[in-house]
């Protein structure tokens, strides 16, 4: 095996060939560590590591680098999430450093949605707020990157212990326009991004298509791309998520299955949940079986948002326990 | 363009109350274009105060005056003189914030308030419809960018755009705002220098904005032609 970046358990699963499983873990809108810690306990040992999502939709909440280090003391390995929104260069530096000396290895640059989001509109969130994009997502892939390897800050100046990170990014594979798609992907793995997850994918059609156009490029083996599946709660979330979250589709067919379960439960409250909630297991289940048929992919990146309780369910389903292990 | 709005003449009113005479000064360049403080918006605020201030019951006399640059000495003496001569105890510049910042630094114990709001540097699209296309951020980059930029165009000023964010062309925030770095691609692909794209932008010098304090920029060749011509005069 050849020598590991940063020798994080992501990194060894997708460095031993295995097929990886990330999964999001979101940190409550207060202080209490035990929700973080309820959340891992129920998550542990169904993916090789999880992502601690940063104020995600621009609402704030317990940070990436406090939930991170709650679950490594809960035996799990954090990707923490960092998003270009809400800190400068400095900031960012002074908190991978901190990061990494509490024991994070994996770290994910995004830019975040803009402060404008608050919540998607279910909550106030901070749409007043002054953004920070100092740097954009690439920038700071190259900025850890230089900190990792060549031991320097983004400004010049010296590291001695370098911070050994495997540096991730997201990937939106439909997002407009999407013929640029694939390119910016390329300046991703070429500003120094190990791995990728990806935006939610539902149609996998649509995401094949792009994948082909990365593999013919080349990028699927310099960088692993996990393919991003956003579990599908029920039929109003999918909608919400066809009709208003950028480069997501969701083919019909799965709309109308959805919609289908829905009906089913007639005017049982219960029931229509159950339904739904069945279904959305099924529907994941089968979109994780058709990304990892899909060539250049390494892994799938799972989301149950705020419902972090169905991924045990899902990964046992989908065929991929137990996860590997290393000495 | 500078692009500014008229605040609410009952804002305006607020800062003048009690005050017995009122200049309206306009600024006959940017602010008259973009419809927010030239001759014609000076007239209609000032009466829309004579109004308001007659139906409150007092004596408040507004005067009018407008000249064609508030950013120019040449220009903003004549109205310096005015103020002090006839006794005006404020001002009120319809003219950008350069206006209202060059009028304080220069007319002494009279207070001048601000009668616009100033936005941004942008075009005239049509009557009454101007859009953002400058962020005055110090570094050009336009030529990396077809001419588009997206410091001025991108909700989140990402150099290696566009986002995940980008919609049927339109930015994650509205419906009502293009995708900056859309309209980039678009517009490299119209060039064929899409090619240019794959170049990845390093992090941005911010402080020849204005993250490095307050701007001054000097020409040193029109400073001395100015001195040269003063000794010649002299």
């Amino acid at each position: 095996m050849a020598e590991l970046l940063s020798g994080s358990n992501l990194e060894r699963v997708l460095a031993a060939g295995k097929f990886a499983v990330t999964a999001e873990l979101g940190p409550p809108m207060d202080c209490n560590g035990e929700v973080v810690r309820e959340k891992a306990k129920i998550l542990k040992g169904n993916a090789d590591a999880f992502n601690i999502t940063d104020n995600q939709t621009a609402v704030v909440r317990m940070s990436s680098i406090a939930s991170a280090f709650i679950i490594l003391q809960e035996g799990l390995e954090p990707v923490m999430q960092m998003t270009t929104r809400d800190r400068n260069r400095l900031a960012i530096q002074a908190d991978i450093l901190g990061a990494c000396a509490l024991g994070c290895k994996n770290c994910l640059c995004i830019a975040g949605d803009h402060q404008s989001f608050g919540g998607a509109g279910r909550l106030k969130g901070h749409p007043g707020a002054k953004n920070v994009y100092d740097i954009d997502t690439i920038q700071l892939i190259s900025a850890l990157k230089g900190m990792r390897d060549d031991g320097v800050q983004q400004g010049g100046d010296p590291i001695d212990k370098r911070p050994p990170l495997f540096i991730g990014c997201a990937w939106t594979p439909m997002g407009d326009p999407i013929e640029i798609r694939p390119t910016r992907l390329k300046k991703k793995v070429d500003a120094g991004a190990d791995f990728i997850q990806t935006q939610g994918v539902y149609d996998v059609e649509a995401f094949k298509e792009q994948m082909k156009i990365v593999v013919d490029m080349g990028l699927h083996e310099r960088t692993a791309i996990l393919a991003g599946i956003i579990v599908p709660r029920n039929f109003g979330m999918l909608k919400y998520m066809n009709n208003f979250v950028s480069g997501v589709s969701v083919p019909k067919e799965l709309m109308d299955r959805m919609k289908a379960a829905m009906k089913a439960g007639g005017d049982d409250k219960k029931q229509k949940r159950i339904n739904q909630e069945e279904e959305a297991g099924k529907i994941t289940v089968e979109l994780i079986q058709q990304c990892r048929e899909i060539p250049g992919i390494k892994g799938v990146h799972l989301q149950a948002i705020e419902w972090e309780k169905k991924i045990p369910e899902i990964v046992e389903k989908a065929g991929l326990l137990p996860r590997p292990t290393f000495d | 363009m500078i692009i500014a709005d008229q605040k609410p003449v009952a804002e305006i009113k607020g800062f003048i109350e009690g005050k017995k005479k009122v200049l309206i000064a306009g600024c006959g360049t940017c602010v008259t274009v973009c419809l927010a403080g030239g001759e014609t918006e000076v007239k209609n605020v000032a009466s829309a105060l004579r109004i308001a201030f007659k139906n409150d019951g007092k004596d408040v006399e507004i005067l009018e005056d407008t000249v064609e640059r508030q950013c120019d000495d040449e220009f903003v003496e004549p109205l310096l003189a005015r103020v002090k001569n006839e006794g005006f105890d404020a001002v009120v510049t319809l003219a950008c914030g350069v206006g209202c910042n060059f009028l304080s630094t220069r007319i002494g114990p009279v207070q001048v308030f601000p009668g616009v709001n100033t936005s941004f540097l942008g075009s005239n699209e049509a009557q009454g419809d101007y859009l953002e296309l400058c962020a005055g951020c110090g570094e050009c980059i336009l030529h990396l960018t077809g001419g588009i930029c997206p410091m001025a165009r991108c909700s989140k000023q990402i150099m290696n755009g566009p986002c995940g964010g980008t919609s049927d062309g339109k930015c994650e925030i509205s419906q009502d705002i293009d995708c900056g770095w859309y309209l980039i691609v678009k517009r490299m692909q119209e060039l064929d220098i899409l090619g240019q794209y794959d170049e990845i932008q390093a992090a941005r010098d911010w402080s020849k904005g204005t993250h490095g304090g307050p701007r001054r920029l000097t020409k040193e060749t029109a400073a001395m032609a100015a001195e040269d011509d003063a000794a010649k005069e002299s």
